[in-house]
């Protein structure tokens, strides 16, 4: 006799606010997409925490049903950091988007990425301001005419993965927010990967910003402008899957496969756990010029950090004994006055 | 180890002296004045301190600029200030001479190192003429002391470097000033081979020569004719031990942690003068003590709100410029109603301003720097000692109410050292928490803002089944939490809010007055400022002058009684270390027509500007007589 446990499905994840963003929003995807594969990584909602700051994105939280903290704009990092190193039995999540993470609160984000927290960040890149309607954003394309750039932005953009590699992060990956099998694999990796992980889904503001990922998102010239990283797998793209990309000294070239000169064995095979530089490489990768990557960039174990900062309480702990504040107050040079 | 205790000069017999040790920032100045204190502590003494340090590492060698001095008075009777006027000055070099000379008075005794008034030195510290050689030295009790040669003679055994060897002349020093008090040099003796390792180590070997050595000159020289003695202090029986603000502060926490039952958090960023703090949290590991050093004042304070949503006892800690980065972040603590704790260690501003400088003038900055109507309880601490019972006051505040509680120390405090009576810890009462297991509403999912009979929101957190809540910093509905625009729902929580601090003063003991409970003059204090304010009301008192004291320790909320104190007095006096900021507060609140003492120059007060402050604002008492 067995006691069946309790399955959990995604109405399981679905709290009772209704969901207010706009009609069309490549949110909704990314939140059905979490809420489909959350019963699949197993983690019960009480155990799971959705931690944001400020944007569209950040109203995530408040759409599933465990605990959340909408907290404030680029902070969110911080907050999850606090969260996890003191109570490393949870799940954390942090959902963020372009401008949240890489502009006012791009400290944090290096900083969470090179300290390797056991949590999931997930950063929904629409390149563009939304919430406070419509200004450029870090990630947006030069010379992109936004409200508060008539005349096209002048800043060069950010490219997250890369900065992603630059802090060394332990696992990298992007997806898109309409290919929604690439996506909900992606966070389910996200998910598995012991350390910080990084999601970078290109997501669509159809209202401020439409069409800014459309080359990736449109079936007609999403598998030309796109390449699909797998691992262990000959980097090869296109429609009819007739294009590769070869390694020429230090740089990337597209060699065509059809004319049966090239054969995948002298493609370049993707390796997440490849050196950076060449995780970098690939991040440079950029269209029009070459495929876009999606999928998983990074995958390398690394030491969290919470394990390293509880691990010196422990050791602490086993050397001198759990602490005795009496002891600690009369150590030292004391008197008495009777 | 043994202290020399044949005296052949006779000695006289004093209740206190006031000591100021000032030298180059790398003269070991700060080292040598913590062990007088502490010695002086371990000999019944009662202590106060006040180290004055440049906010450079070292400046340039023998600069006005680069001058670091340590004052501190000991006595035979309670203190409760570093001191108004020296008995002595040591100063080791002409910068440090001409800096402080001004504080000696006439009569009083200058010992100084006659090697460093060479004329580089004298043009370092910018001087044309020897200061030594002025005649105004002889209004001084003068005493020139070789004592880099000595200093050098006396370790020359030991065939350290001449930069070693000069290294060792403030143990030179220290001994002298040790013979001169009747100080015993057996804690020292165990710093030395603690600090400079075991019996076999040459460096701790050629300090003790360089301290026993300085102690023979004073017995030896001609100059002194004799020295002093101060009878111990007759403080309340218990076991003493001398303590730091800053020190008290992490230990104040630490126990707040164990009463409360709950594993420390600690996030916080590097700023002078609170880092200490940080670094006497990071050497207890082991008592579950978990610090972060954040990558700014903002991921501190924002790490600190995770681990309370968490349920742990968080803490951050900053100054003046690091609290003006969290102020967003405290509004979102506030706004979420979670219990933690915010430290303010002043220092002198705007902006960078004095760092290593004393400053009471964050006060309005943590009343009123956030956004919308975000009160917050504010405590402050009054003493160093004080500080270990400020922050358990506050995690109790905290953790009853639901909020972030703001606690005011400054650089005076944290510096500053003083006996501490050891408390006994078993008989430290709990601070009870609860987090909730169960759905407090039977129609529908869990209500995170559901309200007690204080108005505090229960503290469910993650890993508890079925309490599933999402908390923000958008306004939200009392009672569900849920998102809300709602213009009277919002006009609600506001006033919630602001009810739950003014709650806070039903949890806290009512405001004591010192002295007569009504009368001619009140003067109100608050923060570090307590010790010269006492002392000077003390002795307005002890002339028959009709004067009280209120230091103010609960900041906000104002303990329920004070209005009522004020209006008992036909005079308020607010000495502050800032323009005039509780004076603003209590002018408004009471409208009373408070007039301020105000002193913004980096420095405590002195009792004695702080008495002709008082006789100036209170009736002599040949008019009017105090009234009991």
């Amino acid at each position: 006799m067995s006691i069946a446990l309790p399955v959990l499905k995604a109405d399981d994840f679905t709290s009772d606010q209704d969901v207010r963003w706009c009609p069309g929003c490549g949110d909704y995807s990314i939140l059905a997409q979490m809420k489909k594969v959350l019963p699949e990584i197993g983690v019960p909602p009480e155990k799971t925490v959705f931690i944001s700051g400020i944007g569209c994105s950040s109203r995530f939280p408040y759409y599933v049903n465990t605990y959340g903290v909408h907290s404030i704009h680029g902070r969110a990092p911080a907050v999850a950091t606090g969260l996890k190193l003191t109570r490393p039995d949870l799940s954390v999540w942090v959902i963020t988007g372009d401008g949240d993470a890489l502009s006012i609160g791009g400290n944090h984000f290096i900083h969470l990425l090179r300290r390797n927290v056991d949590l999931n960040i997930v950063l929904f890149n629409n390149r563009i301001y939304g919430l406070t309607k419509g200004q450029f954003s870090p990630t947006s394309v030069e010379g992109q005419v936004t409200k508060s750039t008539p005349m096209g932005v002048v800043d060069h953009p950010l490219n997250p993965i890369s900065v992603a590699v630059g802090a060394e992060a332990t696992f990298i990956a992007r997806s898109v927010d309409s290919n929604v099998k690439h996506l909900a694999y992606t966070l389910k990796r996200a998910a598995a990967h012991k350390g910080t992980s990084f999601v970078e889904v290109y997501q669509n503001c159809n209202v401020f910003n439409d069409g800014a990922f459309a080359y990736a998102q449109d079936k007609a010239t999403r598998d030309d402008s796109t390449i699909e990283l797998e691992h262990g797998k000959p980097m090869i793209f296109g429609k009819d899957r007739d294009k590769g990309i070869r390694l020429n000294g230090f740089n990337f070239e597209i060699v065509n496969l059809a004319e049966g000169k090239i054969k995948e064995d002298d493609l370049l095979f993707h390796d997440e756990k490849a050196p950076s530089t060449l995780v970098y490489m690939l991040s440079r990768m950029r269209h029009p010029h070459f495929p876009e990557p999606i999928g998983v960039f990074r995958d390398v174990v690394s030491e969290t950090f919470e394990e390293a900062v509880r691990g010196q309480i422990d050791e602490a702990i086993a050397k001198k004994g759990p602490g005795n504040l009496q002891k600690l107050f009369m150590s030292g040079d004391t008197w008495k006055v009777s | 180890m043994t202290t020399e205790a044949t005296l052949n000069k006779p000695v006289k017999p004093v209740q206190g002296i006031t000591v100021r040790l000032v030298g180059d920032s790398g003269d070991g100045m700060q080292l040598l004045g913590t062990q007088l204190t502490n010695t002086s502590a371990l000999l019944g003494n009662d202590v106060a301190t006040f180290p004055d340090f440049p906010a450079e590492i070292r400046a340039p060698r023998g600069t006005r600029a680069g001058v670091s001095g340590f004052q501190v008075q000991f006595a035979s009777h309670e203190v409760h200030t570093p001191g108004d006027t020296l008995d002595a000055l040591v100063a080791m070099n002409p910068a440090a001479l001409v800096t402080n000379l001004a504080d000696l008075p006439k009569g009083g005794l200058l010992i100084v190192n006659e090697d460093s008034f060479e004329d580089k030195d004298l043009k370092l510290a910018k001087l044309k003429t020897s200061p030594l050689e002025e005649p105004a030295m002889e209004n001084y009790r003068l005493i020139k002391v070789p004592m880099t040669r000595l200093t050098k003679e006396a370790v020359a055994e030991f065939g350290l470097s001449v930069k070693e060897a000069d290294r060792c002349k403030n143990f030179f020093a220290m001994g002298l000033v040790y013979w001169l008090y009747g100080r015993n040099m057996d804690a020292t003796l165990r710093f030395i081979h603690g600090k400079f390792g075991d019996g076999k180590s040459v460096i701790a070997q050629a300090n003790e020569k360089a301290l026993r050595s300085g102690w023979a000159f004073g017995e030896t020289i001609e100059g002194i004719g004799h020295s002093y003695s101060i009878e111990p202090a007759k403080l309340p029986p218990g076991t003493y031990r001398n303590i730091m603000g800053n020190q008290a502060m992490a230990w104040g926490l630490m126990t707040a942690a164990q009463r409360s039952g709950k594993e420390m958090f600690y996030g916080t960023y590097p700023i002078t003068p609170a880092s200490d703090i940080l670094h006497e949290l990071a050497k207890f590991k082991n008592f579950g003590v978990c610090t972060f050093q954040a990558e700014d004042e903002i991921a501190a304070v924002c790490s600190a709100i995770g681990a309370a949503y968490g349920g742990k006892m968080a803490v951050t800690t900053s100054s003046g410029p690091g609290i003006a980065l969290k102020a967003e972040a405290m509004g979102l603590a506030l706004m979420l109603e979670l219990p933690m704790l915010v430290i303010d260690v002043q220092r002198g501003g705007p902006s960078t301003g004095l760092p290593t400088k004393t400053e009471q003038a964050d006060l309005l900055q943590v009343m009123f720097g956030r956004n919308g109507e975000a009160p917050l309880p504010v405590l402050a601490a009054q003493s160093p000692g004080d500080c270990f019972e400020i922050v358990q006051e506050a995690w109790m505040l905290a953790t009853k109410l639901m909020l972030p509680v703001i606690v005011l120390s400054d650089g005076y405090i944290a510096n500053g050292a003083e006996p501490w009576p050891i408390p006994d810890v078993s008989k430290l009462a709990p601070i009870p928490v609860n987090h909730p297991e169960h759905n407090n509403n039977p129609d529908g999912p869990f209500k995170p803002y559901m309200r007690d009979e204080l108005l505090a929101r229960p503290w469910a957190i993650p890993g508890t089944e079925g309490l599933m809540h999402r908390v923000g910093g958008l306004e939200k509905e009392d009672g569900t939490g849920n998102i809300s625009y709602d213009p009277d729902n919002h006009q609600k929580m506001v006033n919630i809010r602001a009810q739950k601090v003014a709650n806070a003063a039903k949890l806290l003991p009512p405001q004591q007055v010192i002295g007569p409970q009504s009368g001619d003059l009140l003067v109100i204090s608050w923060g570090g400022t307590y010790g010269a304010c006492l002392t000077a009301v003390q002795q307005a008192q002890a002339e028959g002058r009709s004067v009280s004291l209120a230091h103010i320790r609960y900041m906000n909320p104002f303990p329920s009684n004070l209005g009522e104190i004020i209006s008992r007095f036909e005079n308020v006096l607010i000495p502050e270390l800032n323009m005039g900021q509780l004076r603003l507060l209590i002018r408004s609140r009471y409208l009373v027509d408070a007039v301020g003492f105000n002193k913004v120059k980096g420095k405590p007060f002195t009792v004695r500007e702080l008495v002709e402050k008082i006789h100036e604002h209170s009736k002599s008492p040949s008019r009017s007589p105090a009234r009991a």
